[in-house]
């Protein structure tokens, strides 16, 4: 067992400062056992530099909060082990991809979460308190497809892998339309028509390639992509039967 | 382009694309068969003049790579270029030009029809 | 900021989209050749005889890897879209199917 005194090893990181415009700095942290990319930030901004801009919340990987971009990938950071991501003695670190930087490692995710809305994510009700209950076994096929995409909480890591919304800005991407899918094939749901309408556009499900980055990246284990796919395919039948 | 469009496109790339698959694997076996031992404008001629089943077979080729090559190359100009709905749109339709009327002389000529 | 882009199914992606670029614009070409062998023989056959040189086979060999390539790549696109899902058996198919079917054809046409 290392002991930590006896051994004192130090992590060279890089972590962006300023907004869009801006620069690396570089900075010394101690190495311990068992640390995370957040603990290094954490360390940072309490003992060396105190203007440092980050987001955390529960730090046990419930929230999403916390996610930035770490050698490159996004990831969560409170999840990320030094030693599973370091190569050498050396750490680089910048805010998520695809959002507009507030400062430092903290980003604006208004247009993430406005897309959400735009791909008509929202439950639409079609019945009242006083009607009976939808009666849905957790066996129905479409449930089941539903509930493995419910578990999102939109951390926006999926978002900042996914390549097309780099290269399409009006994209609306993996989370939103993941959230979209889930709905689709929610039988209670009444907002189909408009729904389809909006995942279908210029700014829908056709510009996915399959890449998967955002299948690489979901610390839910979520697949966009089978979501995505999933809303071509309907929207195929749908405009095949004069919906659309 | 609207959400009816974008399906419709999604659609027509998918089912050419299935097209070109069978139809590939048909061509290039000919092809191979035909090259054995050298090939001549001749010998093209000879085989597929008058042919029916080639003609039909080819056409249907034809028109399935017609509309698949465009609509891969609009994704690409949308997504790496930018370039203009419009501008995108015909590129994309003169590149189906570009395939479609020299291969339809070919390939009405190699039946024996006069273009 | 560079992105790390490690994973199979993104150079899949990359392979498929440059394959179909370059394609594309052979097309073209291809058909104008074509034409040739009913418009004018004695040039087809010139045309013929200068593709025999080892330049241009390996140019020939380099789009039948390219074809075979976007092809198996396609197959993925198809296999994603349309049949349930399995993680590791989409990029199965592209490598597998794109190394047989690549040297089977340049085999093929190389013993000609």
């Amino acid at each position: 067992m290392k002991q930590q005194d006896e051994n004192p090893k130090h992590l060279t990181v890089k972590v962006w400062r300023g907004t869009a415009q801006g620069e690396f700095q570089t900075y010394q942290v101690p190495r311990r056992d068992n640390q995370t990319v957040l603990d290094v930030v954490t360390h940072i901004q309490r003992h060396i530099d105190p203007g440092l801009s980050y987001r955390y919340a529960c730090r046990v990987g419930m929230c999403g909060s916390c996610a930035m971009t770490v050698n490159g990938k996004p990831r969560w950071t409170c999840r990320t082990h030094v030693s599973k991501v370091t190569e050498g003695d050396t750490l680089e670190i910048s805010p998520l991809r695809n959002h507009q930087v507030i400062k430092d490692l903290s980003v604006d995710m208004t247009e993430f979460f406005d897309k959400w809305a735009r791909a008509e994510g929202a439950f639409v009700a079609t019945k009242t308190r006083n009607d009976d209950f939808e009666a849905i076994l957790p066996t129905d096929k479409q449930r089941k497809i539903a509930s493995a995409g419910i578990e999102c909480i939109g951390c926006g890591v999926c978002y900042s892998a996914c390549d097309v919304v780099d290269w399409k800005k009006e994209y609306l991407g993996p989370a939103a339309l993941n959230r979209a899918w889930t709905l689709v094939n929610d039988v209670r749901d009444g907002g189909m028509t408009v729904r389809l309408q909006s995942i279908a556009g210029d700014a829908g499900c056709h510009a996915c390639h399959s890449q998967q980055g955002c299948v690489e990246g979901c610390p839910k284990h979520l697949n966009p992509t089978a979501a995505i796919a999933g809303l071509k395919r309907r929207a195929a039948i749908a405009v095949l039967k004069g919906e659309l | 382009m609207s959400p009816k469009q974008e399906s419709l496109i999604w659609i027509a790339q998918r089912g050419s694309a299935m097209v070109l698959i069978i139809g590939l694997i048909v061509h290039l076996g000919a092809i191979i068969a035909a090259v054995q031992g050298g090939i001549s404008a001749a010998e093209i001629s000879g085989r597929m003049n008058g042919h029916t089943g080639w003609f039909v077979f080819y056409l249907c080729f034809l028109v399935a790579v017609s509309i698949h090559a465009p609509i891969g190359l609009r994704s690409i100009l949308i997504e790496v270029t930018s370039l203009p709905n419009r501008s995108v749109g015909l590129i994309s339709l003169l590149l189906a030009v570009m395939i479609l009327a020299p291969g339809l002389r070919a390939i009405f000529g190699l039946y024996g029809v006069e273009w | 900021m560079q992105q790390h882009r490690n994973h199979s199914n993104y150079w899949a992606f990359l392979v498929h989209r440059i394959s179909g670029l370059v394609l594309a614009v052979f097309l073209p070409v291809h058909m104008l050749v074509l034409g040739l062998a009913i418009e004018d023989a004695t040039r087809f056959d010139g045309f013929i005889e200068w593709t025999e040189n080892p330049l241009v086979k390996l140019a020939e060999t380099g789009l039948i890897i390219l074809l075979a390539a976007h092809l198996t790549g396609g197959l993925r696109v198809l296999a994603l879209e349309f049949l349930p899902w399995h993680d590791w058996q989409k990029t199965v198919i592209a490598i597998t199917g794109g190394i047989s079917l690549a040297i089977g054809l340049v085999f093929l046409l190389n013993a000609s």
